[in-house]
Parts: C-alpha cells; sequence; structure tokens
C-alpha cells in the first residue's frame, strides 16, 4: 500500500528547476528587487534591467541551474520583446509634430551614426589585435538584436557572440548613455534620443524614456530606422574595410 | 468603461507584430518583424488617435513601463556566456566600447547640430 505522505526533495528539486514556473517567478522578484534598489538609491547606475540580470545569474550560478532550464521561464518574459518594441510607437505618435519637423536631422543623425558604429567597430577591433572573424562579429553590435544576429550570420560572424555584445552595448547605453551625453554637452531632448537609440537599441530607449517622452520617442524611432541602415550599410562597408 | 482596460490594446499589439512578422518573411525584408509592426501600430494610432484612457493607450503604456523587464532573460545569457571571452577579451571590449562611444558622441552631435541649423533657417524664415 502508498502512504499517504512521502518525502521526495530529489523529485521536488528537478520538477522546480526544470519547470517555467521558477524562471518566470525568478525573474519578476528580481526585476522587483531591481526598481526597489533604484527608486531607494537614486543611483542611475542601478538600473533594474541589470540589478535583476546580476541577481538572477547569481541565484542560477549557487544552485547550480542551467541557463536553458532557467529559459523556461525566462522565455515567457522575453517573448513580450516584440510586442513592447510595437508598443513604442505610443511616444512616436505623442511626439509626432516634433518628428516630422526633425525628418532630416533624424536621417543624417542615424545613417552616420550607423557608419560609424560599424566602420569604428571593425577597425578598432583590429587595432585591438581581433581576428577577421572577431572584427565581423563586432560590425553589427549597435543595432537590434534580431537584426545584429542575422547580420552577423550574413556576414561570417559568431551570432551567439555578436547578440552578447549587443546586449552589453544597451546596458551600456541604459547604465551610462544619458551621463556620456551630459559630458559631451549634448542637451537637446532630440539629439539625445537619436544617439542612445542608434548605439543602445531597446535597452538603451527604455533609459530614454525614463528621462523623457521626447526622448524615448526619439530613441524609439532611431533605433527603428539604425536596423535599416545597418542592415543595408554592414555588406556595403565591408567591401573597403 | 470595459473591465479590462490593457486587453484590447495588448490585442493591439499582437496582432501588430503579427502583421509585421508577416510582411517582413513574405517580401523577404532585412528588417525585424517587430519593427514593422512598430509603423503599422503607428499608423493605426495616426488614424484613430486614441485618447489617453483609452485601452489602446494603457496597454501599451503599461508595457513600455517595464521594458527593462523584458531584457532580463537575455541579460542573464550575457553573464552566462562571459565566462567563454577571455581569450579574445582585450580586441572585444576595446571594439565594443571604444566604437560605442564614438557612434554615441558623432550621432549626438551631427544630430544637435543640424537641430541648431534646422532652427536658425526656420527663424530666419518667420522674419
Amino acid at each position: 500500500m502508498t502512504p499517504l505522505v512521502g518525502w521526495h526533495p530529489d523529485e521536488t528539486w528537478h520538477w522546480l528547476t526544470t519547470s517555467p514556473l521558477l524562471g518566470l517567478t525568478l525573474t519578476l522578484a528580481a526585476y522587483a528587487a531591481g526598481r526597489w534598489a533604484h527608486r531607494r538609491t537614486g543611483n542611475p547606475v542601478l538600473q533594474p534591467v541589470l540589478v535583476a540580470i546580476v541577481l538572477v545569474a547569481v541565484v542560477l550560478e549557487v544552485f547550480d541551474i542551467p541557463y536553458a532550464d532557467y529559459l523556461s521561464g525566462g522565455s515567457f518574459v522575453g517573448f513580450w520583446l516584440g510586442p513592447a518594441t510595437v508598443a513604442l510607437a505610443l511616444p512616436l505618435h505623442h511626439e509626432w509634430h516634433l518628428v516630422r519637423r526633425s525628418a532630416v536631422p533624424i536621417l543624417t543623425g542615424v545613417v552616420v551614426g550607423a557608419a560609424v558604429s560599424i566602420a569604428s567597430a571593425v577597425l578598432v577591433t583590429r587595432l585591438a589585435g581581433g581576428s577577421r572573424t572577431i572584427q565581423l562579429t563586432m560590425a553589427p553590435k549597435a543595432t537590434t538584436t534580431p537584426v545584429s544576429i542575422a547580420l552577423s550570420d550574413q556576414i561570417g560572424g559568431i551570432p551567439a557572440l555578436t547578440a552578447v555584445l549587443t546586449i552589453l552595448a544597451g546596458i551600456t547605453g541604459a547604465v551610462a548613455g544619458p551621463w556620456l551625453l551630459d559630458r559631451l554637452g549634448i542637451r537637446d531632448l532630440r539629439a539625445r534620443g537619436v544617439a542612445l537609440g542608434a548605439v543602445a537599441h531597446g535597452i538603451g530607449t527604455s533609459r530614454a524614456l525614463n528621462e523623457s517622452r521626447t526622448e524615448g520617442a526619439f530613441s524609439a524611432l532611431s533605433m527603428g530606422l539604425t536596423a535599416l541602415a545597418t542592415s543595408v550599410l554592414v555588406p556595403v562597408l565591408l567591401l573597403f574595410l | 468603461m470595459s473591465g479590462l482596460p490593457v486587453l484590447k490594446g495588448v490585442l493591439a499589439l499582437l496582432a501588430c507584430q503579427l502583421v509585421g512578422e508577416v510582411v517582413v518573411r513574405l517580401f523577404a525584408l532585412e528588417v525585424p518583424g517587430p519593427v514593422v509592426g512598430m509603423l503599422v501600430f503607428l499608423a493605426v494610432l495616426r488614424v484613430a488617435s486614441p485618447r489617453p484612457s483609452s485601452s489602446l493607450v494603457r496597454g501599451p503604456a503599461l508595457l513600455l513601463d517595464h521594458l527593462q523587464l523584458l531584457f532580463v532573460p537575455a541579460g542573464v545569457g550575457v553573464i552566462v556566456y562571459l565566462h567563454r571571452l577571455r581569450t579574445d577579451a582585450l580586441p572585444l571590449a576595446a571594439g565594443l566600447w571604444l566604437s560605442w562611444l564614438l557612434g554615441l558622441a558623432v550621432t549626438g552631435a551631427v544630430v544637435a547640430a543640424l537641430l541648431r541649423l534646422g532652427g536658425r533657417a526656420a527663424s530666419r524664415r518667420r522674419r
């Protein structure tokens, strides 16, 4: 006869670490902690996204949970990046009167910015001793992940590494972007937004939205246009680099 | 007033992304589906001009308020991958951050300068 109550720690642990519930709960809890830390300290370096990433990584490391297992829950959160990108049309709609008037500066800035990002990525990596594969992996790092991964694959880079570099570029934008723009003397909200969107895609845009609606709208637009400009410019510029 | 103030807005986002994803595949475009979806949703917003209390505004606003949350799973992947970057650490770090800084500075400066020029031209026209 089976007893009514048993003790199954191993089975329970296995279920827990492979169930989407743990990854999802962990992600939301870490993000809540990140928001709390950001609000409590007011320190711009403590961006909720950064705090949350570190917290989740520490938990995975301590409890020896593989990233793939975490993703069974984490991917529920990541899925919403697509709809959130669509939602960036909202600040654009609200700031439409400004966007329409600034079409030429925005387009010029995005094209010049994408060209500088690609060319300097390849050249600096080469000067620092990176192989051709590493240079190609670096080339599309400024644009949003789906585009940078596809481009890296197309030109012979390492897509997984490009994804890592792209996300690091985004987090750098969220953490240090506005501070650096202050230091560079760039105060126009529209110029700041375009610059953030051009080098730090969606993650930078999330910070721009926190700074001001205008900055967020221009960052969102810049991010979309940069995806387009980078796709066109990477194959062309690589003929000369 | 409906019971679920964000439902229709979230539905609109999913529908626009769906249109975007289908369009980029159908025409083999080099742009991500969600970016095309953003343009579709912008067109919807321009035409519908919804009120701030509308679900079409509140659904997307909810998602944008927590945009940083959505990058957490991908970011955790980065930390997991960082261990493997030791061999090429210098070219990777230099290429990433120097180029990043240059891109930020040049883009910001170009847009700021052109906006200033345009502003001056506009004020001249007004005179």
